[in-house]
């Protein structure tokens, strides 16, 4: 054995110390590697560098340093009155807030938009945060509850009478138009070469219309009778409740089972007639404010919302529709889908406002913003079905095949297994397409509607305020509104994207 | 003696059954008779509430009105148009204008995506920040609000003629538009046209030849001098035998306006601008996806095969980025010819404007004119898909293969 220390083999002393490792982290870091690591990338840093140089410093100065804060008409906002040069005029802004935001929403009644504001934020942002509870009591009055309530909240106006009669009154028009329609072929079978057909055909709509006649005939009774009492809302509001409640009780299961939907019905028609109390709809609600009144940010948000909550059923209706193995549906609804995905917005926007009050009847006015929602929400439609098919095909097949295995019909499998998955695997989706609708609502303006960018065109026109930067402010400004919305919902689009991908990070 | 198999039996109902009602039988059938009298119900309605209207409103439905005088002027037109012309000719001046605008802004488009998305994806932090932010600003802001804004503040803050913002004194830009160079045809253009086609063909010949060398032998053939010297050496013999094959007119400033010189309308600038920044930017996003879908290793199993960096790229990296790039950049372009219907807010005169909008209110004849209009774009997107849907088909059998 021989000493170790002794060997020639054994270093004696200590190695001198290394420099550390260049950083490539932190800020000194990124500037070594990203920016200045070699000739080229140095001048690239610099020229970008330049670049943005040239375009925040204007920015800033016409937004900030030179802009006019105050003042009460143009000549505050001229370079000769400031006694420099003049950027952003922010008392034009000022001036028309209010008809950026509300249109010309009568002064007095700026309270019901702000109300229906604040209703929408508050059962809009629970329903946002995945953490929070009862997201189906909470989607359910954000898609159903919020759409009717906002409506008498910004339309005003009452209701005559409740559910018997409403549907009383449509079974009615559908018996009128089915023997319309047959007393129109029996006529046409006179100088037809089909003659005998058209004239079976025609007899046996006549039939159906009679039919119906008789069928109804209970229903459209009660309703003149409750027409006819000195309270026919509550009074209808109460026979609906009644029949509607011992419906679902029924359905329910009865005795055993039919208890919660029993209850729950009844805590829904309370909660309805708590609603109609509070608006006064039995005795005329509030004052109606026409929508050629509205305007500004409440068209925008008003069509936004409503596309998207209209949008929905539409979508998955023709969703399920395209994957349906009836040959029939399917291929209507493939027709239906691409015919509306293959046509612009602004072709589809004249369509609803010149062709659609052809279709419907002479006597039955079509309100103009009502157009261009139909025509909206149709278009929406179709993209929405395309989003909610990738959802389904995103759901495995064997989801599908175990709820038959279990014995569950079409329509259970599909609502109770397959379309909660499909929907919840769309959400990123979904918001993707509520961003591009809301930036696609600006088109309205071309049918005559004001929303933001209708508004502000109109404000550009306003002698009081004309000047070299009224355009540019102007510009600004709404580009700011849409932009918050916009980024603000691709990220939590991109915040639900990495949720619902969690499992796929290591 | 043979044993013949025995025929199946006919099972008639059962075929009855698939044949009207598919896979779900006759429940299925039954839903399908409900459905197409629902249609009908619906179709019955809409027709008869529109031939009553129409009646009440004294219009006539058809056709017909097309053949009449228009009766307006349309301030850009590529055929030759006056107000005395048919709505025929209203109809293919918009269509015409449609086409040249989304063209232009479909080129301009793409320059600005491939551009944005070397600067995304560039390592150097600064460009990719401006990358970011441009493509951020951009997708967020409405693509009207992008149009008026070009339209009414920027190219309405321009100053007038007199003042022209001058670009090497050949482009001025003023608020009436942009005032461009116009090339003057001379006698030397056909043999110049000539010259450059011949060039093209011989070019494409030679690299089909060199291909088939490569396939063939295994040789890489040196072809660039021989290609460059077609397409450049050609033009440029007929240019010096029979002279220049056309001459600009430069545009003189006279009085209070410019003489000479072609002008671009305010409105097809502001459109053109508005439509190729945006796209562009979404452009960005689906070159940059494609870029990076793929793999490091692709990149590295090619050096490490010896081929250069270039060669990588080129017949590596970009076939691959390609095959996912190539489907939503075509549905881009589709979408911004479906935007530039957003000339009608300007008045630049494409197809919705001075057909769907001019036409319809003079004539009234809103149900044909609208389903013209939108049987002109919906064509071109079926046609679109159906394109892409063979692309795709092609595309998965070589993955296949």
């Amino acid at each position: 054995m021989t000493d170790l220390s002794a060997s020639s083999f054994v270093r004696q002393d200590l190695v001198a110390e290394r420099a550390a490792p260049t950083k490539t982290t932190g800020f000194i870091g990124f500037l070594r590697t990203r920016l200045l690591n070699s000739p080229g990338n140095i001048l690239l840093t610099i020229l970008g560098l330049l670049l943005a140089w040239y375009i925040v410093v204007p920015a800033v100065r016409f937004l900030l340093v030179d802009a006019v804060w105050t003042g009460k008409d143009r000549t505050a906002c001229l370079a000769e009155k400031a006694g420099h040069e003049v950027g952003a005029c922010w008392p034009y802004i000022q001036a028309k807030l209010a008809q950026l935001i509300y249109g010309f929403y009568p002064e007095a009644q700026r309270w019901r938009v702000n109300l229906t504001y604040a209703l929408g934020a508050a059962l809009l942002l629970p329903l946002l945060m995945p953490r929070l509870p009862a997201k189906g009591l909470n989607s359910g009055l954000f898609f159903f509850a919020f759409p009717v309530v906002a409506f008498f909240l910004l339309h005003g106006g009452g209701i005559s009478g409740f559910g018997v009669s409403w549907i009383a009154g449509l079974l009615q028009l559908f018996e009128q138009s089915i023997g319309g329609a047959g007393d129109l072929l029996v006529n046409l079978s006179k100088s037809s070469a089909i003659a005998p057909l058209l004239w079976v055909v025609g007899k046996v709509l006549v039939l159906v219309g009679v039919l119906i006649h008789w069928l109804i005939l209970p229903l459209t009774w009660l309703r003149d009778q409750l027409q006819a009492s000195s309270l026919p809302v509550w009074g209808d509001f109460l026979v609906t409740a009644v029949i509607v409640s011992a419906v679902m009780f029924v359905l329910g299961g009865g005795v055993r089972t039919g208890r919660g939907a029993l209850l729950g019905s009844l805590l829904t028609f309370a909660g309805i007639a708590v609603g109609i109390k509070l608006m006064g709809l039995d005795h005329g609600g509030f004052p109606i404010v026409d929508t050629r009144l509205w305007g500004g940010l409440l068209v925008t948000l008003v069509i936004a919302i409503t596309g998207i909550v209209a949008s929905m059923p539409i979508g998955i209706a023709l969703a399920l529709g395209r994957r349906s193995t009836i040959p029939l549906i399917r291929i209507f609804s493939i027709a239906f889908i691409e015919f509306w995905r293959g046509v612009p917005l602004i072709t589809v926007l004249f369509f609803a406002t010149y062709m659609l009050p052809l279709f419907v009847p002479g006597n039955f006015a079509v309100d103009g913003l009502l157009r261009a929602l139909i025509g909206v929400a149709i278009f929406t439609g179709a993209y929405m079905a395309e989003v909610i098919r990738g959802g389904l095909a995103a759901v495995a097949r064997g989801q599908a095949e175990a709820a038959s295995a279990l014995g569950l019909s079409w329509w259970k499998t599909t609502s109770l297994i397959v379309l909660p998955q499909a929907l919840r695997y769309v959400i990123p989706g979904i918001v993707n397409s509520f961003i591009s609708l809301f930036k696609d609502t600006s088109l309205v303006s071309i049918v005559a509607l004001f929303d933001l960018l209708g508004s502000l065109r109109a404000s550009f026109s306003d002698p009081v305020w004309t000047t070299p930067t009224t355009a540019f402010t102007g510009f600004a400004f709404a580009g700011m509104i849409y932009f918050v919305f916009c980024f603000g919902m691709s990220r939590y689009s991109l915040f639900v994207e990495n949720r619902l991908n969690a499992y796929r990070r290591h | 003696m043979s044993i013949a198999p025995r025929k199946p039996p006919l099972q008639f109902a059962l075929r009855l059954k698939r044949a009207l009602g598919g896979k779900t039988g006759w429940n299925g059938f039954a839903a399908q008779i409900a459905f197409a009298a629902i249609l009908a119900w619906i179709a019955y309605e809409i027709v008869a509430n529109a031939r009553t209207n129409l009646e009440t409103q004294h219009i006539a439905s058809g056709f017909g009105f097309l053949n009449y005088n228009a009766g307006f002027d349309v301030n850009q037109s590529l055929i030759a148009y006056n107000n005395s012309d048919t709505y025929w000719r209203v109809f293919f001046v918009g269509l015409l204008n449609t086409i040249l605008v989304s063209v232009i802004g479909i080129v301009f488009a793409t320059v600005i995506g491939f551009v944005v998305a070397l600067c995304r994806l560039s390592p150097n932090g600064v460009l990719s920040r401006i990358g970011g932010t441009y493509v951020e600003i951009v997708r967020n802001l409405p693509v009207l609000f992008q149009i008026l804004f070009w339209y009414l503040a920027v190219l309405a803050a321009l100053p007038a003629p007199r003042q022209s913002i001058s670009i090497f004194s050949t482009f001025f830009l003023n608020n009436r538009g942009l005032i461009v160079p116009l090339p003057v045809s001379e006698p030397g253009l056909y043999p110049f046209l000539a010259a450059l086609a011949a060039g093209i063909v011989v070019a494409l010949g030679l690299r089909h030849h060199a291909r088939r060398i490569l396939f063939e032998r295994g040789h890489m053939i040196r072809i660039w001098p021989y290609v460059l010297g077609c397409l450049v050496g050609l033009p440029l013999a007929s240019m010096l035998i029979f002279g220049w094959p056309f001459k600009l007119e430069l545009p003189q400033l006279k009085g209070f306006n410019f003489a000479g010189g072609a002008r671009i309308i305010p409105e097809f600038v502001a459109l053109t601008v508005a439509l190729s920044t945006y796209t562009g930017a979404f452009i960005a996003e689906i070159v940059r996806a494609g870029v990076m879908s793929v793999h490091k290793g692709q990149m590295e199993a090619g050096s490490s095969l010896g081929l250069s960096r270039a060669a990588t790229l080129r017949l590596i990296v970009v076939p691959q980025a390609m095959r996912v790039i190539v489907p939503p950049l075509t549905s881009q372009y589709l979408n911004l010819t479906k935007n530039s219907s957003l000339a009608v807010a300007i008045g630049y005169p494409d197809l919705v404007s001075v057909f769907a909008g001019t036409a319809v209110s003079q004539t009234g004849q809103a149900i044909e004119i609208i389903a013209m209009t939108m049987g002109v774009y919906l064509l071109l997107s079926l046609t679109t898909s159906a394109l892409m849907s063979i692309y795709g088909w092609r595309i998965n059998r070589s993955m296949a293969a």
